[in-house]
């Protein structure tokens, strides 16, 4: 018999996250000896660029133009967000690399895989409309070129490169919400499902798996 | 207030006050910068491969 405490919605919620995540696997002790890899450092390199980039573009946001094109301190400070992203996509790319050698989506971590690679693809407007955002002349050069492919691919109606309020917002609310929601769940899904084995010990797993299933059988 | 700059930025070290070069052969065009962050990837990808984690020899749990 259901209680009414079964019913609800924040312990179903509950049950569930805590079944899919349990402690152990969220903050795990310990990882297998082939994630000592400088493939996973890369990945943890691009989380930390992240994070410069959220702190440095917060900073920006609160500031404004003037400041990060005037002050000594606001050209630090747009330095910082400017290389970080570069890190951001030169680390990713590493890890992406490595990941896609390793075929990471194997043993049922399609949705890793998945959650990784179309981060990097949001990641790519969320540097544009980053570029076409700066209130100089080059974002002038660069949304006057890049409105034309906009327009080319029948875009360019809602999403004007030329209109700095809209890309602004593009570039400090809707993509970096999109890409940081996109990094957490591709976080949490290899918390979920363990870092990919290398092929060799996982075709040892699948043939132990064969043989106590052909030994159960019999 | 301004802030001093006690040592000299980069561009002092590399003078990026210029257009950049670009590499043209055939159908082929990119600029120098470009390419530059494209081979240096390539030789850090090689190497985060090829390159021994520390402490990897250990056997710890599987």
């Amino acid at each position: 018999m259901s209680t009414s405490t079964d019913r609800s919605w924040t312990v179903r919620l509950r049950n569930r996250a805590v079944g899919a995540l349990p402690p152990e696997k969220l903050l795990p002790d310990g990882q297998p000896t082939y994630v000592a890899s400088w493939i996973y450092v890369f990945g943890v390199l691009s989380l930390s660029a992240l994070a410069m980039l959220i702190l440095s573009g917060t900073i920006l946001a609160i500031k404004g133009p003037t400041w990060w094109h005037v002050s000594s301190v606001g050209h630090f400070f747009n330095s910082i967000h400017l290389w970080s992203v570069e890190l951001f996509f030169f680390f990713m790319v590493v890890h992406l690399w490595g990941k896609y050698w390793m075929a990471a989506w194997r043993g049922g971590r399609k949705r890793v895989w998945m959650t990784g690679a179309i981060t990097f693809l949001v990641a790519v407007p969320c540097a544009l409309t980053g570029y076409v955002s700066q209130q100089n002349f080059d974002s002038q050069w660069i949304s006057t070129q890049a409105k034309d492919a906009m327009n080319s691919v029948g875009i360019g109606g809602f999403f004007n490169l030329m209109n700095f309020g809209q890309m602004y917002s593009w570039h400090i609310l809707l993509l970096p919400v999109a890409v940081t929601g996109l990094v957490v769940a591709h976080v949490l899904l290899v918390r979920k499902h363990g870092v990919v084995p290398p092929f060799e010990l996982e075709d040892r797993l699948k043939a132990a798996r064969r043989g106590a299933d052909a030994e159960a059988e019999s | 207030m301004t802030l001093a700059i006690a040592c000299p930025p980069m561009a002092a070290v590399f003078n990026l006050n210029h257009r950049a070069g670009y590499a043209h052969w055939h159908f082929f065009l990119m600029s120098v910068p470009n390419i530059i962050v494209i081979v240096l990837t390539m030789v850090v990808f090689a190497i985060a491969i090829l390159a021994p984690f520390p402490g990897s020899h250990r056997a710890d749990a599987p």
